[in-house]
């Protein structure tokens, strides 16, 4: 194997932001390549500012370099103007760790976090001569692995890809490396890749798209299911390691040596979400709630710090102050023996006063903008999509920031939603209205800066049967709001593209029939679609309306409960009739609470593996309502809320044409 | 008001960072050392660290500085410059090495203030020995050497050959030459690779090493940094 440095450095000086493409980055290890070993390379198809800080991605550089009979290297998507030399000097794709061409790696293993980054897989495995398709690869090339959320359903790029894999990935990929290894050992006329895709189709959470056969009728997916005489599970199921303490990972995370997205130490203090929101992907197919011991995330902070220099450490998880005696590793993390200010961030903050209280302890080297997530406008579709925060929550919490010196604050929400009227759209510019009524009681010119995304429904989570406004819909909501937030002084608005929703839509919940539809975009030149400057719609219309399939069947009709869905075979854990009648109480208003602190509604993610919730108190913490819409210091009983108000004829949403 | 100052490398693959990541490294390599750095005041406070001549990103350096501000204690007990900059040394990434300390008073002219000028090597390719020496011979009998620059927009036409304190080779290969070359900063920093251009178009650079960044002193240009502390090492004396 050989590096291209000398081509790469000729040329460097003369793109955008050659650092992306060098290396070297703080806790990088050499790679001990032998021909024995697995080799994988781990790219994320996003640029390296995006792409650097994915914790799943340097947890599996770690895991495999640590094992004898693998090793890893990374590589990112290189930026449009770097592929243009690249492609005008022949330059592969290469590792930004020793670059070496990925054609020369076994594995090439792909991060799929987002829909709109699908194209860019097409364009990293021509970059790196690999064949698009599957059925097109033998022996000698590559095996292309994906992992990540969007495995969930990874229908519309299955042809593309060898083998999906769900879930945690902690396991499986040494689990995957072995067989490698083993088949490589064989002499070279005996490798049989079918062999090889066979044999890792039998590893819990393996997806070999290319041994399952889809069957179409009218238009509709009616079945999809193992090939005749193929010994592949029915349906495959996720993997979850059920003890985050085994896997105090990554150890030595990596410092770029340029700016970064999250440029801080970030430690993961719990993996999984029990709070239920309807709407979340993440927070449905990552249980259950395993924690990591407090010890082990104060000695991972500080070793942590120590060595990488940041000042500022982010405790992740899809729900920080939700972690149990969170206070305490609080105090303990800013009480740590340091010579300059340290800050600490928790990102997806619970919106009580407790939490900004000691977001301002917290934060001792630099202060951030604040966000609160109330996501939807009024109390009643805060009950459907299942995020029981009260406006009294978020009105005491925009005070406490306020009051302790902020002066910006910031909202994000969701538009179409189920159920949602014009009037729980407009809800929001009122949140934000009253919002700022309290920030002038303490600043003179407070601001409120409103993010606006539009919904997309996910497959496994309980709104994955929702027709999905249309673009005209969203749009129509967009203008709503910004006529409101018009005459107020202090409101900024912002909001996502909602034709990038529509893309967003279509792939989400996809099905094999969109293989050409990524390909003719890919061809076309839309890379980067999550990139507004480089996002096109119509590269994504032409190439429907060219394969005959329409927006409308694939995003905006809902769907029946007894209709194939193209993520059918494919288990997160959680029961599709537990889906279905989330859903169906979704409609009726009717909120769920959290399973932490109260019995278990049996959704199948703990119970259909043999595990449980690893939660070192399961009492809910301290402060506001708590995701039950009920002040917890009036009411030391925690009661769900459930409102009758509203009635099935709520199905029809604002957003379809009928 | 003191300041430690550190005298730097940027060579190899980390030559394609910029300024503002240098910066940045900076922060956290302090911090890794346990260096005391002071920090600003405010709602936002950030460390108090300041460099001298931005190095054009792709350009490597074996002189780099940056000046460090430290509470005024820091240099009295038991101070050990050998000590810390092997802490610093250890806590820069692979391509970057603290090569020597000073302490410099703060009311000393900033770093950016007190360079004017720097010396840099330059590997040339696609010429010959003979010919660069006529190209060198043809640029010192001129009086004026005018290089049209942008500033803010605006093209700016400039003289620039009194920039040119000396051009010599300092070795010799079989396709090109590696030069040593002096150039001026005041009132703008003059890029070998811009005056390279200029005097010919044909001339390829496939490496810039800035050799030294050199302050006058009297009519003698120095290092700008001096040891208070050591009196046995006395800046060097380079012009």
């Amino acid at each position: 194997m050989s590096s291209l440095w000398y081509e790469l450095e000729q040329f460097l000086d003369d793109v955008e932001k050659p650092a992306r493409y060098i290396g070297g980055e703080d806790g990088t290890v050499d790679p001990d390549h032998s021909p024995e070993k697995a080799s994988w390379l781990l790219i994320y198809p996003d640029t390296y500012e995006i792409g650097l800080p994915n914790q799943g991605l340097q947890i599996l550089y770690e895991i495999l370099n640590e094992r004898d009979d693998s090793v890893a290297e990374r590589s990112y998507a290189p930026w449009v103007d770097m592929l243009r030399e690249m492609r005008k000097r022949k330059i592969p794709l290469f590792s930004v760790d020793t670059h070496r061409a990925a054609g020369e790696f076994d594995i090439l293993a792909f991060n799929l976090s987002a829909e709109l980054v699908y194209t860019n897989l097409l364009e990293c495995l021509d970059l790196s001569n690999v064949p698009l398709y599957s059925k097109d690869r033998n022996a000698e090339h590559p095996i292309v692995i994906a992992g990540g959320h969007c495995t969930y359903n990874p229908e519309p790029f299955a042809d593309f890809i060898d083998i999906a894999v769900l879930g945690d990935g902690e396991e499986v990929v040494g689990e995957i490396s072995e067989i490698f290894s083993q088949w490589k050992s064989k002499p070279e006329k005996e490798l049989d890749r079918s062999e090889l895709l066979q044999e890792l189709a039998e590893l819990s959470g393996v997806y070999v798209p290319s041994l399952y056969e889809t069957t179409f009728s009218n238009g509709r997916l009616v079945s999809i299911s193992p090939k005749l005489g193929e010994n592949t599970p029915n349906v495959i199921e996720k993997r979850t390691i059920s003890d985050l303490a085994a896997w105090p990972y990554p150890k030595n995370q990596l410092v770029p040596l340029t700016e970064v997205v999250h440029d801080r130490l970030n430690v993961e203090i719990f993996r999984g979400c029990t709070r239920g929101c309807r709407f979340c992907q993440a927070g449905m197919i990552t249980r259950p709630v395993r924690e990591r011991p407090r010890e082990q995330v104060v000695s991972m902070v500080e070793k942590g710090l120590k060595r990488t220099g940041y000042d500022e450490v982010s405790l992740t998880s899809l729900s920080s102050a939700d972690f149990s005696g969170i206070e305490n590793v609080i105090s303990e993390v800013m009480n740590q023996d340091s010579c300059s200010p340290v800050s600490l961030s928790l990102p997806s903050l619970r919106v009580d006063a407790f939490t900004v209280d000691t977001a301002s302890q917290m934060q001792q080297a630099r202060r951030t903008g604040l966000t609160f997530a109330p996501e939807a406008g009024t109390w009643r579709l805060r009950q459907v999509i299942n995020k029981l925060i009260s406006d009294e929550d978020l009105f005491a919490a925009v005070e406490s920031a306020y009051s302790q010196g902020w002066r910006r604050v910031k909202l994000y929400f969701l538009i179409g939603l189920p159920t949602e009227t014009d009037e729980d759209t407009l809800g929001i510019v009122d949140l934000a209205e009253k919002t700022l009524e309290i920030g002038r009681k303490y600043h003179k010119s407070p601001s409120v800066t409103v993010s606006v995304g539009g919904f997309v429904p996910k497959p496994g989570t309980p709104f994955q049967w929702f027709g999905q406004n249309t673009e005209q819909e969203l749009l129509r909501k967009i203008y709503l709001l910004r006529d409101a937030a018009k005459k107020i002084r202090g409101l900024k608005l912002k909001w996502h593209d909602s034709r990038a929703t529509v893309v967003e839509g279509i792939l989400s919940r996809g099905d094999r029939r969109l293989a050409p539809v990524l390909e003719k975009v890919w061809q076309e030149g839309g890379l980067f679609q999550e990139w507004s400057e480089h996002f096109d719609i119509d590269l994504w219309k032409n190439a429907m309306e060219e394969e005959d399939l329409l927006i409308e069947d694939f995003s905006y009709r809902h769907r029946d409960e007894d209709e194939v869905l193209p993520w059918d075979h494919l288990s997160a854990g959680l029961h599709k009739d537990f889906l279905w009648q989330d859903w169906r109480d979704a409609l009726n208003n009717q909120g769920l609470e959290d399973c932490r602190w109260t019995p278990c509604y049996d959704c199948g993610a703990c119970t259909g593996y043999g595990i449980e919730h690893v939660v070192a108190s399961a009492v809910p913490p301290a402060g506001g309502s708590q995701g039950t819409g009920v002040s917890s210091e009036q009411d030391n009983e925690i009661t769900v809320s459930i409102s009758q108000t509203g009635t099935a004829k709520n199905l029809q949403p604002s957003g379809v044409n009928e | 008001m003191k300041c430690l100052r550190v005298r730097y490398t940027k060579l190899g693959k980390i030559r394609f960072i910029g300024h503002r990541d240098v910066a940045r490294i900076w922060e956290r390599t302090l911090r890794k050392a346990n260096i005391p750095v002071l920090y600003s005041q405010g709602f936002s406070p950030h460390p108090r660290i300041s460099f001298g001549l931005a190095l054009p990103t792709g350009f490597e350096s074996e002189a780099e500085y940056v000046d460090i501000y430290l509470d005024e204690e820091f240099f009295l007990k038991d101070f050990d410059a050998e000590s810390i900059q092997q802490d610093i040394d250890i806590a820069l990434p692979t391509g970057m090495n603290a090569l020597k300390l000073g302490i410099v008073s703060t009311s000393e002219d900033s770093l950016q203030e007190s360079v004017d000028a720097c010396v840099w090597e330059v590997k040339i390719s696609g010429v010959s020995v003979e010919e660069f020496k006529k190209i060198r011979s043809e640029l010192f009998s001129s009086d004026s050497l005018d290089i049209e620059r942008e500033r803010k927009g605006k093209i700016l036409v400039e003289d620039v050959r009194s920039q040119v304190h000396s051009m010599d080779i300092a070795e010799e290969h079989t396709d090109g030459v590696t030069i040593l070359t002096e150039l001026g900063t005041k009132p703008r920093v003059l890029r070998p690779t811009d005056l390279l251009k200029r005097i010919n178009s044909e001339l390829r650079t496939i490496r810039v090493l800035r050799k030294e960044q050199l302050t006058l002193q009297g009519n003698k240009r120095i290092e700008p940094l001096s040891i208070e502390l050591h009196p046995a090492a006395p800046a060097e004396v380079l012009a």
